[in-house]
């Protein structure tokens, strides 16, 4: 692959999203939040209008023309996401509303048949939602709740992974990408040493899924999670990845409908796969979208996408390490993702200067409380990036930030 | 929104050098806040007469400017108040204390220094007075 600055025609891209013609306070805007949501193509917006339009109807049960028009569509894009991930087969994906519930539903379902003192390893790295379950859960049933430790780098570090993941773990969940400071975790080698001691591997892929090709296969872990509203997709739709012989023999989080196979006053057998883990109505319009998103996102290409946003990354980075009273946090090779604070300034007020230039970015402790304790700040700023962000874009991000120096005197 | 006008001169000034910094010993009350979205976080120390009047204040704040400033200004017109006073105080006269446009999302930050104190007040009233 050519490594330029035309690996993504950007300019062709950006005429795909309408809201980056938007003006913020009379000037364009720069949007730099995708870590917390990517924008949306209008192929995207349309295909939710259009299904809502032309073939809205609850799927797989409705025997008739727009029921079977809307139950293809729908299974289609779950077909589309086991292709973007290399899965075996659509079985393994089942649907949920994001990453939060994905998560939530393995922490349920994985400690059901837990034993008092069994061990739960994450990482002081982790997302609140990959965090709070398995820490409520193993409250609940007297859990070893464990942390793999991060080194001066904010990387996770690897003695302590392998003083942490012993014949007690049952179960290893950690982030790929770090949503707060972009540290990208060596999740083969942790799933390996997980499964070496006999562990499940739970990977949250929210921030990797969005920004690289996926290889389930290669990867081995047991469950990977991510959200469809950070790769292009509609916000309410996420996906659970797991291997199926797992998936058969877990018990179902949530019970209802269109889950079930036969209920009786004295019992109920349930559906099989994927639709034993999707109770209710599904979010149909969403689930079709992000089948949507994801072809759009294939037709860019995720090498490409990859490269454009890593590359683009290294230009904030070195642009940003220029700046006198600007400290950044985390490894030098990252995800799209840089975590920063301006000396004397705190990040709300960074983030609210910013945007009086048009640039959004996010600033706060990212949903990751225990990490800012542990790195010793209350907050950062944030600014993470995506396939139609330029060069141009950060050349304003970075005058902006001289303004932020200039109004607080630094 | 005018950036200049919601970080004005004396706004800046009260976010460098917040009046009443430290802490007392032997405070009537010492409550901390915190504001879970941002982290912003204020501790609040009182020395409370028999005649419920407040008669000193410190605080200790951490955060952004507009909640530093916020309990900065506050601080200022604490001494000699009543706790009935600090009962009836409302975000209006916060934001006019301010005197600068905070939107809906910033609203968090400046009205944490009225949380503190009606807190404290309430701390006050529960368990201090009696």
């Amino acid at each position: 692959m050519q490594q330029t600055k035309t690996i993504l025609d950007v300019e062709q891209i950006r005429k795909d999203f309408p809201i980056l013609n938007r003006k913020i306070h009379n000037k364009p805007l720069v949007y730099f939040d995708n870590a917390a949501t990517s924008q949306k193509p209008s192929v995207v917006i349309d295909a939710i209008k259009n299904y809502y339009e032309q073939s809205n109807a609850n799927v797989h049960r409705s025997i008739h023309q727009l029921g079977e028009e809307a139950t293809e569509a729908y299974e289609k894009s779950r077909e589309k996401i086991a292709g973007f991930i290399n899965a075996d087969s659509s079985q393994n994906i089942i649907f949920t509303k994001n990453s939060t519930e994905a998560l939530n539903l393995l922490a349920y379902s994985l400690t059901s048949s837990l034993k008092k003192g069994d061990e739960i390893v994450i990482s002081q790295l982790e997302h609140h939602s990959n965090f709070v379950p398995w820490q409520q859960l193993a409250k609940q049933k007297g859990l070893n709740l464990k942390f793999i430790e991060i080194n001066k780098n904010i990387e996770l570090d690897k003695e302590s992974i392998k003083k942490n993941i012993t014949k007690k773990t049952k179960i290893v969940s950690v982030g790929h990408i770090s949503n707060a400071i972009g540290t990208i975790n060596p999740i083969e080698q942790i799933t390996k040493i997980a499964h070496e001691n006999g562990a499940l591997m739970v990977i949250d892929g929210s921030q990797a899924a969005p920004h690289m090709p996926l290889d389930m296969e290669k990867i081995n872990s047991d469950f990977y999670v991510f959200t469809g509203h950070k790769m292009l997709g509609p916000t309410g739709v996420g996906v659970l990845y797991g291997k199926k012989e797992l998936l058969e023999n877990m018990q179902p989080f949530l019970y209802g409908g269109e889950m079930i196979n036969e209920v009786k006053f004295e019992g109920t057998t349930f559906n099989q796969l994927p639709w034993k883990f999707e109770a209710g109505t599904p979010n149909i319009a969403e689930a079709i979208g992000l089948g949507i998103a994801i072809d759009y996102l294939q037709k860019v290409g995720m090498g490409g996408i990859h490269e454009h946003d890593k590359e683009l990354t290294e230009y904030a980075m070195e642009k940003l390490s220029k700046v006198r009273d600007v400290a950044i946090y985390g490894p030098k090779e990252r995800g799209p993702i840089i975590s920063f604070n301006v000396k004397g300034v705190h990040a709300h007020d960074v983030s609210q200067i910013l945007d009086s230039e048009g640039v959004a970015i996010r600033a706060g402790h990212h949903c990751c409380m225990p990490l800012m304790g542990v790195i010793g700040v209350a907050a950062t700023a944030r600014a993470s990036f995506y396939l139609y962000n330029t060069e141009e874009e950060v050349d304003v991000f970075i005058k902006a930030i001289d303004k932020v120096k200039k109004v607080f005197g630094v | 929104m005018d950036i200049e006008l919601m970080y004005q001169e004396n706004i800046l000034d009260h976010y460098k050098n917040p009046r009443n910094l430290g802490k007392i010993e032997n405070a009537t009350v010492h409550h901390h806040e915190k504001n879970p979205l941002c982290g912003d976080e204020l501790d609040m120390f009182l020395v409370i007469d028999k005649n419920s009047k407040i008669t000193e204040v410190k605080i200790n704040p951490k955060g952004c400017a507009i909640s530093v400033a916020s309990a900065s200004m506050l601080s200022e017109e604490l001494k000699g108040k009543g706790i009935d006073d600090v009962e009836k105080m409302t975000k209006e006269n916060i934001l006019k204390t301010l005197g600068i446009p905070i939107s809906p999302v910033r609203l968090k930050c400046a009205l944490l220094s009225l949380d503190t104190l009606k807190n404290s007040a309430l701390i006050y009233g529960r368990y201090v007075k009696k």
